[in-house]
């Protein structure tokens, strides 16, 4: 299991134990983290799990993807650390991994 | 006035659920109308996910999103459906009784129905273009701030601010730019995921100094009484800047909303209707709901939870169009008469 960190837009923090293999987004769900909502499921269809990645984590968790790309176009307030959270997956590097939700996701 | 359309069943939502619904009800001689908010058939698997597969269709091991549409088209096609798209409910009126249901019901584009079942298969609601929230966005609204262009003629002369990258903000930027005052596309990156031949239309008419395309976000609205003035915007330097604009048109996608279902008069749980689970009846006899719209106790949002719930509907939606005959139960593999409706015959 690897340790996942959600920092809301207030400041309040959480942490969730995700298994590798499954995605921040499905984690968030899972444990009923507040601003995320997935509106599709994980299809990359709806930038409704829009996260912005803690700056010590940026070059770990890598870039978006050009389809996440195209995606984000959707969301709001986006920034050069954010990412949705439903294509990125858990890995064992990942643990400890923060981010932060944003105010709001549409 | 247009003519009423009298119908046997009024569908709302013309998704996977819907569209077999039409299937069920066939077979039991109810026809069907059906109204969908989008300008194409098939709710989310058509308009989230057309290419991805899902696997949990029984009998299909893999079948994508539009494969799934287009077999329920061909698989109801006996029925003939018609289809009232890029409209929405907007009111339904019960002018039955709890035993004789009738029900007018009335689309945001003017068309009259009146039908002796509504069949709510609205999955998670309407379709409705995204909010960008900027602050007090909303008391501009429909003055001169829009989600969509009724009429092009609205804006002839007026500086627009259209915002931004997919084909909706494309499409829109050339089909204004000949009418406004100005065009003004702002992306929030130089990269656009529209047709890249909308792109390069574009970007030689900024290269002409026909329109402005500035690459950023809006962050806030000035302007008196709903009329816009300008909008503050930030680029991706973090510099904020001002585009005067008394007109602005924010394409940021679509999400789900309830949207007016939640004046029809029915009773309502989290945004979801509650029916029973013998019929799939809502509070009000006579109105249906099936798929994701629905709760019951132990609900799942499965695609083939909504096949099912539509069966059990229409075998009482058969008793409210035909109440004075008997249903007898049969299989399209054995029944002669269901394979003549089905144009099957041996």
């Amino acid at each position: 299991m690897t340790k996942l960190q959600f920092v809301d837009f207030g400041g309040n923090a959480r942490v969730v134990e995700a298994p590798v293999g499954s995605t921040v987004m499905e984690a968030a769900i899972k444990n009923a983290v507040p601003g995320i909502e997935a509106e599709c499921g994980g299809a990359c269809a709806c930038a409704t799990c829009h996260v912005y990645i803690d700056d010590a984590w940026q070059a770990i968790v890598g870039p978006p993807t050009s389809m996440e790309e195209d995606m984000l176009d959707f969301a709001y307030d986006v920034r050069p650390n954010s990412r949705l959270s439903c294509q990125i997956k858990v890995t064992d590097q990942l643990d400890g991994l923060i981010v932060h939700t944003p105010e709001r996701q549409a | 006035m247009s003519d009423v359309i009298k119908t046997d069943a009024l569908i709302v939502g013309a998704g996977p659920v819907g569209l077999f619904a039409v299937f069920e009800l066939g077979l039991l001689d109810i026809k069907s109308h059906l109204v969908d908010i989008l300008p194409k058939i098939g709710g989310q698997c058509a308009e989230l996910y057309p290419e991805k597969p899902i696997y949990d269709i029984p009998g299909f091991p893999s079948v994508t999103g539009q494969g799934l549409i287009d077999n329920l088209m061909k698989q109801i096609e006996p029925f003939h459906p018609e289809f009232h798209l890029s409209e929405m409910v907007a009111s339904v009126e019960s002018i039955g009784t709890d035993t004789a249901p009738l029900f007018r019901v009335t689309t945001d584009a003017g068309t009259e129905f009146e039908t002796k079942s509504l069949i709510i298969a609205a999955g998670g609601g309407s379709f409705q273009p995204k909010k960008p929230p900027i602050p007090e966005i909303d008391t501009y609204e429909e003055k001169s701030v829009f989600y969509a262009v009724r009429r092009m003629e609205d804006l002839r002369g007026r500086d627009v601010l259209i915002v931004g990258g997919g084909d909706s903000a494309l499409d829109w930027t050339l089909n204004l730019q000949p009418i406004a005052r100005r065009v003004t596309l702002m992306h929030r990156r130089d990269e656009f995921r529209a047709a890249p031949h909308s792109v390069e239309q574009m970007r030689s008419l900024v290269a002409e100094g026909k329109m402005d395309l500035r690459i950023g976000q809006v962050t806030g609205l000035r302007g008196d009484h709903g009329l816009l003035s300008s909008a503050l915007c930030r680029g991706s330097d973090n510099a904020e800047f001002a585009i005067s604009c008394n007109a602005m048109l924010p394409f940021f996608g679509l999400t789900m909303k309830l949207g007016p279902i939640a004046n029809w008069g029915l009773s309502l749980s989290e945004n979801l209707v509650p029916v029973d689970t013998e019929k799939f009846e809502t509070s009000t006899p006579g109105i249906f709901a099936i798929g994701d719209i629905n709760t019951y106790p132990g609900k799942l949002k499965l695609i083939l939870s909504g096949f099912h719930e539509g069966a059990l509907a229409a075998q009482r939606v058969y008793r409210y169009v035909y109440p004075d005959k008997r249903l007898t139960f049969q299989y399209t593999t054995s029944s002669s008469s269901l394979q003549k409706k089905l144009g099957v015959e041996a």
